[in-house]
């Protein structure tokens, strides 16, 4: 495990600093048709996709919406939770051999709730909970659910109780992952607490380990693969754990620099802000983990065990959901109200790394102080490519919570500003109307005749 | 969108005849024909005519005075000049043939009231270079001699060719208003019936009272004269009742008569509710001494049980409705009956009623209001009103991209078919439906019975009543359908020949021409594409009205004749033969089988040779027809004849009825390009909430001397407004040398913010700027002049234009913050800087709509212009959002690429466009798309280019 420190002050100032733009023209931006969707009346902050065509939002207004990824249009309202909504998963269950989709959400009023987004009925409510739930987790293969907050509660899929457990910690569990061997792992504060679920009923939860490796809370916490777990805590210690034996795989502490080093020199600016350094999200695809650090982003690669990209300030503020489009390509989303579009990209010439060009490619017009980058930082990670910016999503006026792909039928975002943007591609938009527009041409009146 | 009238006028045919030689020319019912008038002087005619413009004049036949004018619309003594009124009063109040019948009809004890069909005649006066429409129409006052007021309301014009052309028209709007007044004056007749009985009433029992006193105070047996006067004059305040009260039997009667005027088809639920009120003022009136008269009360009875038979019948709300009436009549303040003078209820020496008196005031304001409406739509000279029609007609077969560019038609389209409906001036007309078919009426002397084999409408008591018993016990009223008027109307046909004093001695002539030739063709479009009028309802139009269908059908006959019969000439109603069957055959067939069920056919072909003929000037069809009338139309060149479109009957069977200039307009929309499913239609329609008179705005502005602002609705843009917005758009763009780059951002729906400190410059160029906004919206809700706060990504949904307030820090920073996170969407053109901030723009398109030292002056030249331009783009964009494979693949094995390429070789090698010239018509086919869609329930959405923008500064 070494300590990856990055770059000089200069440097990480003049990254800092520099406001990343792309300008207005991104040709490879697709996202060229947008649409607004307006429903709520507060902050919206999950998003979740039930099917194919249909998504769910929720946010602190309590209300849960249904939306057509295809027109925009709200299919249902879904009313119930009189205070901000925590979490929200979905619940399939396969009877007679179509599955089904429930939406479970949880909220700060200490209730949870079953819904059907076909019809809009609240079918199941728990209310009166000890706590409120901070996240959910579906395990579809033991036809349970668990909700973690101040307890860990095992519900069955009908919304029975199944077992549940205290624990003391303060903040509650606060992430929740499936583990192999039906195991679960919660982050609590700073540790990261497995439990056992005993497979035949009644069913039981025992805490069967206690890793306290993190230094600081643990804010993020992955599945990445089947045999691989990662969670991240808010002073930028990435761990990558083994599912199975729960001893750690690699450790990686993402921090900027010792600030006090020169402090003499910027006393300004002070020590970096812990959520400077904060994993606030990770993603994964099983082979590259994706955290967001701050307002910076970092691409980890899981078999080589090293950061294979990075882009220190990729945004102008905190980085708050993130994405994978595919191998090379990013997505973030950040309280600047942007969503950002990365591209890995291979160093053209990694011959000349070491120059000082090679910062110059990362960060826009700023070639002027990259003179100064100590080049042994780039000896040292010489597999390391780029993270350009492809472009760029400007719509919310507030700050953009979470996103939602549905691949090439666009992207959803939600924001503070009580909106969610539909971002589509107007090509394929304008096709689908095409097809539609002759639909409704072959079925109208026979009198057409143009 | 069409042209300039102004030039319209000055065009000249051209005498070769090629038209149809260019394969690539346009289909005729695509192409604008030229002003038929082309060569006549178009300044000549008003030159010997004594007022400036046209007016309607109302008049009245005092029958202590004589013909007296009551008053002109507009109200205004400039507008007559040294016309003199009370002649021209004298002139038309002496072509009245409604034949009103008077008095006593022989075998009656009572008063009659006469129904007189309403009677329209076309006069002139050459020595005053006058020509009228001349309306008449017959009101009921109980103190007028016989009952009756004759009124008159004639349109006058300079311009005989403007009344003649628009014969059907003028007929439609003044029988609104006829029709609109004369239900007025029913209800107020009914009034002062029901004030006199109660009068009666009051007197007899006074009266009574009187007689026995003096009757007890006379020893018995012996009859003093004053006893006697008593008694003789309760019989005649007893009579006066019976009188009175059959008076208001008549009248009641009335609504349900049928009528034999097609165009007189009152709104329905105005006549059930005078129907409601009579009954409720019979039935009170009936019952008020029935106990002391037995046969009276028998006829009550009969009466009631008559009307119960017919409630039996109905439908519960008419109940309804009459029990409200009664309430009505009830709640009415009650009124003092005062003490009449056993007199004949006839005064001389009285003052006699106005107008306003006549009818009830809010039918006489609504009157006015129509006639207001009517005067505003005809004015202007003819060649504007022709290039009007066909700018409807061809807007009209483009309703799909119609809400683009184009004005809201849904105003002019309600205009059009308003004056075939029947629409009730009192605002009934919005939950009116239209009735099917205006009721049967046949004219024939034998009416009684025909009324008998009439279908009955389930209102009617008159015709409920006809079939049964109740025509015994009430003789005199069915003897009112028969009455002498009926032959009147016949009877007088030769007297009302005498259409206008200098055109009698072409008659006869005509008369064999329209006996030669009767029904060889359908050139009269109503006929055929009216469904409302079917043939047989043909024989049922009174004289006039015929007389000038007939006409028609006639002159067009020998059109046809002499064009060899597979020609038609180019005209107002254009090709009328497009069903690939030789002109008329079909129609012939059609038409001939409708005379045949008529049982009055025989009377219609007498009635053919009997009319106005006029034929030659009433229809373009009658312009071929100028060597056989010589004295009229020989200056005018025969027009050239046009081929016949036989594949696209679709397309071209409404087409005639489009554009027929006097036609009424059918109801069915043009089919030729109506792709319209269902929903679409509506908008149109909808929208046309708008009073009837803004669409006079062409002619208005297009140099005729009437100003005054049409009232503008929820901020609709009229088209005055936007012809104001051609000045605006013209001096944008003289003055600024990008204002190609603005035109394309907003032609391309990129969204413009127009930055100013100053709100009027922002709200003037806004105005201006708007002109190019496609799909303003029917209010122009996609254009917003004046925003002051900060706007949202959801406003750039909402409006293409915005103008927006540069205020100081520290609001101004946080605008300006938001113009430049959203300036990958918007232009921002900077009214104070003058620059503008957009995407380069590389185009040609735009280059002579956006032509900096254009040579353009005027405004609404320039409006017509890029209206004109507009007008093209918006008819490419259509091709390419209907085309199909411009958008799917024709083969399964066809990727989206070659799709795209398909499309971008379309654009740019058929179309001649450049990528940027391309994608306003990809955004213009985007709009055609999402407007024929109709997406329901879902948010709009915009597109927007990820491309750099420049500065441009002047």
């Amino acid at each position: 495990m070494f300590r990856w420190i990055l770059g000089g002050r200069d440097a990480q100032r003049a990254v800092e600093n520099s406001v990343l733009s792309i300008g207005e023209e991104q040709p490879t931006n697709w996202f060229t048709e947008l649409q607004v969707l307006k429903g709520h009346f507060d902050i919206v902050r999950f998003l979740v996709q039930i099917d194919d065509l249909r998504f769910a939002s929720a946010g602190d207004d309590g209300l849960v919406l249904v939306w057509n990824i295809e027109t925009g249009e709200k299919l249902l309202e879904m009313r119930g939770h009189s205070q901000q909504i925590t979490a929200m998963a979905t619940l399939t269950r396969v009877s007679r051999d179509t599955p089904h989709t429930s939406l479970v959400t949880a909220s700060s009023d200490r209730s949870l709730s079953l819904w059907d987004p076909d019809t809009g009925n609240r079918v199941q409510t728990i209310s009166d909970l000890q706590s409120s739930v901070k996240c959910l987790l579906v395990l579809e293969r033991l036809s349970v659910w668990l909700s973690g907050g101040t307890e860990l509660c095992v519900w069955n899929i009908d919304f029975q109780l199944q077992c549940q457990q205290q624990n003391h910690s303060d903040t509650g569990i606060t992430a929740l992952v499936e583990l192999p061997k039906s195991c679960i792992a919660a982050a609590m504060d700073k540790e990261i607490v497995i439990y056992r679920l005993t497979a035949d009923l009644p069913l039981t939860l025992t805490q069967v380990r206690c890793l306290s490796d993190h230094q600081d809370n643990v804010r993020t916490l992955i599945p990445v693969n089947d045999g691989l777990f990662a969670s991240g805590s808010h002073v930028g210690e990435l761990i990558l754990w083994d599912a199975s034996d729960w001893n750690i795989l690699a450790y990686e502490h993402i921090l900027w620099e010792e600030s006090q080093a020169d402090a003499q020199s910027e006393i300004r600016l002070g020590s970096p802000k812990p959520c400077e350094m904060s994993i606030q999200h990770l993603t994964t695809n099983g082979t590259l983990i994706l955290a967001a650090v701050g307002s910076g982003l970092y691409v980890y690669s899981v078999l080589t065990k090293t950061v294979v990209a990075y882009r220190r300030a990729a945004h102008d503020s905190n980085i708050l959901h993130t994405m994978l489009l595919s191998d090379s390509e990013l997505m973030s989303c950040s309280e600047d109200g942007s969503v950002r579009i990365w591209e890995m990209q291979d160093l053209p010439l990694p011959a000349e790394a070491a120059s000082p060009g090679f910062f110059g490619m990362w960060s826009f017009g700023r070639s002027s102080k990259q003179a100064e980058l100590p080049s042994r930082k780039i000896t040292e990670v010489p597999n390391i490519r780029t993270l350009e910016l492809t472009g760029d999503l400007i719509g919310h006026s507030g700050a953009v919570q979470m996103f939602l792909s549905f691949s090439e039928r666009g992207v959803v975002t939600c924001s503070t500003d009580h909106l969610m943007i539909l971002w589509k591609n107007a090509e394929r938009q304008s096709h689908l109307r095409s097809l539609e527009l002759f639909r409704k041409l072959e079925a109208g009146p026979p009198a057409v005749d143009w | 969108m069409i042209g300039s009238p102004d030039v319209v006028a000055l065009t000249r045919e051209d005498e070769n005849g090629e038209a149809n030689a260019d394969p690539l020319a346009l289909p005729d019912e695509f192409a604008v024909p030229l002003y038929p008038y082309a060569n006549s002087n178009p300044w000549a005619k008003t030159a010997y005519a004594k007022f400036t413009k046209d007016f309607i004049l109302i008049s009245e036949f005092s029958e202590q005075v004589g013909p007296q004018p009551l008053l002109t619309i507009p109200d205004d003594p400039k507008v007559c000049g040294t016309f003199d009124l009370n002649y021209f009063s004298l002139r038309i109040m002496s072509v009245d043939y409604q034949a009103s019948f008077v008095g006593h009809p022989p075998g009656s004890g009572y008063p009659r009231l006469s129904f007189v069909e309403d009677s329209r005649v076309v006069l002139g006066d050459s020595k005053e270079g006058a020509f009228a429409y001349v309306h008449h129409l017959t009101l009921y006052d109980l103190e007028a001699r016989g009952f009756v007021r004759p009124f008159c309301m004639a349109y006058v014009s300079a311009d005989e060719r403007k009344i003649m052309m628009q014969f059907e028209e003028l007929t439609q709007r003044f029988s609104q208003a006829s029709e609109c007044l004369k239900t007025g004056n029913r209800r107020a007749f009914a009034k002062e019936l029901q004030r006199k009985l109660q009068d009666l009433e009051y007197t007899r029992s006074v009266l009574r009272k009187e007689e026995g006193l003096q009757r007890e105070a006379a020893p018995p047996g012996i009859f003093s004269t004053h006893v006697v006067e008593k008694a003789n004059e309760l019989a005649n305040v007893e009579k006066s009742i019976y009188e009175h009260r059959d008076l208001l039997s008549q009248i009641s009667s009335y609504p349900g008569r049928p009528r034999r005027d097609p165009h007189a088809a009152p709104c329905p639920r105005c006549l059930t509710e005078c129907l409601g009120e009579y009954e409720g003022l019979l039935e009170r009136y009936a019952t008020l001494d029935n106990a002391l008269r037995p046969d009276c009360a028998h006829r009550v009875q009969a009466a009631e049980g008559q009307n119960g038979e017919r409630r039996g019948g109905e439908a519960g709300n008419e109940e309804e409705e009459e029990e409200e009436e009664e309430e009505g009549v009830g709640r009415r303040p009650s009124y003092t009956p005062q003490l009449i003078k056993a007199k004949s209820p006839k005064c001389f020496d009285k003052r006699l009623k106005t107008l306003t008196e006549l009818c009830d005031q809010a039918f006489h304001e609504a009157t006015l209001d129509l006639l207001k409406g009517t005067e505003r739509l005809f004015s202007g000279d003819l060649c504007y009103q022709y290039s009007r029609r066909l700018d409807k007609a061809l807007r009209r077969k483009q309703q799909i991209t119609n809400f683009l560019f184009e004005e809201d038609l849904g105003e002019s389209v309600m205009g059009e078919w308003e004056t075939a409906r029947p629409v009730c001036a009192l605002n009934h007309a919005g939950d009116v439906p239209r009735p099917t078919r205006p009721p049967p009426v046949v004219l024939c002397p034998l009416a009684l019975e025909l009324d008998a084999l009439e279908p009955l409408e389930p209102s009617d008591p008159a015709s409920a009543m006809g079939l049964g018993q109740a025509s015994d016990l009430r003789p005199g009223r069915s003897r009112l359908e028969s009455s002498p008027s009926d032959q009147t109307l016949e009877t007088s046909e030769d007297t009302k020949c005498s259409f206008s004093s200098d055109r009698s001695a072409e008659e006869p002539i005509d008369r064999d021409q329209s006996l030669a030739s009767v029904r060889s063709e359908p050139a009269d479009p109503d006929m055929v594409f009216d469904p409302d009028l079917t043939p047989d309802q043909d024989h049922d139009m009174d004289p006039e009205r015929r007389s000038t269908s007939e006409g028609t059908e006639t002159t067009a006959g020998e059109d046809e004749a002499e064009n060899g019969g597979d020609q038609t000439p180019v005209s107002l109603q254009e090709d009328h033969a497009p069903l690939g069957v030789g002109p008329g055959e079909g129609e012939g067939e059609r038409r001939g089988g409708g005379a045949q069920m008529g049982p009055g056919s025989s009377l219609v072909q007498i009635d053919t040779a009997c009319c106005m003929a006029q034929d030659a000037f009433l229809y373009e069809a009658s312009i071929a027809d100028a060597e056989s009338d010589p004295g009229l139309h020989g200056s005018r060149p025969p027009t050239p004849p046009s081929a016949v479109v036989s594949q696209e009957p679709h397309a071209s069977l409404p087409l005639q009825g489009d554009y027929a200039v006097g036609s009424p307009q059918s109801e069915t929309p043009a089919v030729g390009l109506d792709l319209l499913p269902g929903p679409f239609k509506e908008p149109a329609s909808r929208g046309g909430a708008a009073d009837d008179g803004s669409d006079c705005t062409v002619s208005a502005s297009a140099g005729s001397a009437r100003a005054g602002s049409p009232p503008c609705y929820g901020g609709v843009m009229t088209l005055r407004q936007r012809k104001k917005a051609g000045q605006g758009a013209l001096k944008f763009v003289r003055q600024y040398p990008f204002a190609l780059q603005a035109l394309w951002c907003l032609l391309s729906g990129r969204t413009l913010v127009v930055l100013g400190s100053e709100e009027g410059r922002v709200r003037r160029l806004v105005s201006a700027l708007a002109l190019f906004v496609p799909g303003p919206g029917t209010c122009g809700e996609r254009v917003q002049a004046w925003l002051t706060s900060p706007f949202t990504l959801a406003d750039l949904h909402r409006w293409k234009l915005i103008g927006l307030q540069r205020v100081p820090s520290p609001l101004g920073s946080c605008m300006l913050h938001s113009l430049s996170r959203y300036s990958r969407y918007i232009s921002v053109l900077d009214a104070d800087q003058k620059t503008l901030r957009c995407p380069p723009y590389r185009g040609t398109l735009l280059a002579n709509m956006a032509d900096h030292r254009t040579s353009l002056r005027r405004g609404s030249t320039y409006f017509l212009h890029v209206q004109s331009t507009l007008g093209g783009l918006a008819s490419k964009a259509f091709l390419l959002a209907f085309t199909h494979h411009l958008h799917l693949p024709v083969g399964p094995g066809e990727g989206p690429e070659a799709v795209e390429a398909r499309r971008r070789g379309f654009l740019q090698e058929q179309l001649g466009l450049g990528p940027q010239d391309g994608q306003i018509l990809l955004y213009l086919s985007r709009l055609i798309t999402q407007q024929y869609l109709q997406p329901g329930a879902a948010p709009p959405s915009f597109c927007c280019s990820y491309t750099s923008s420049l500065l441009y500064k002047i």
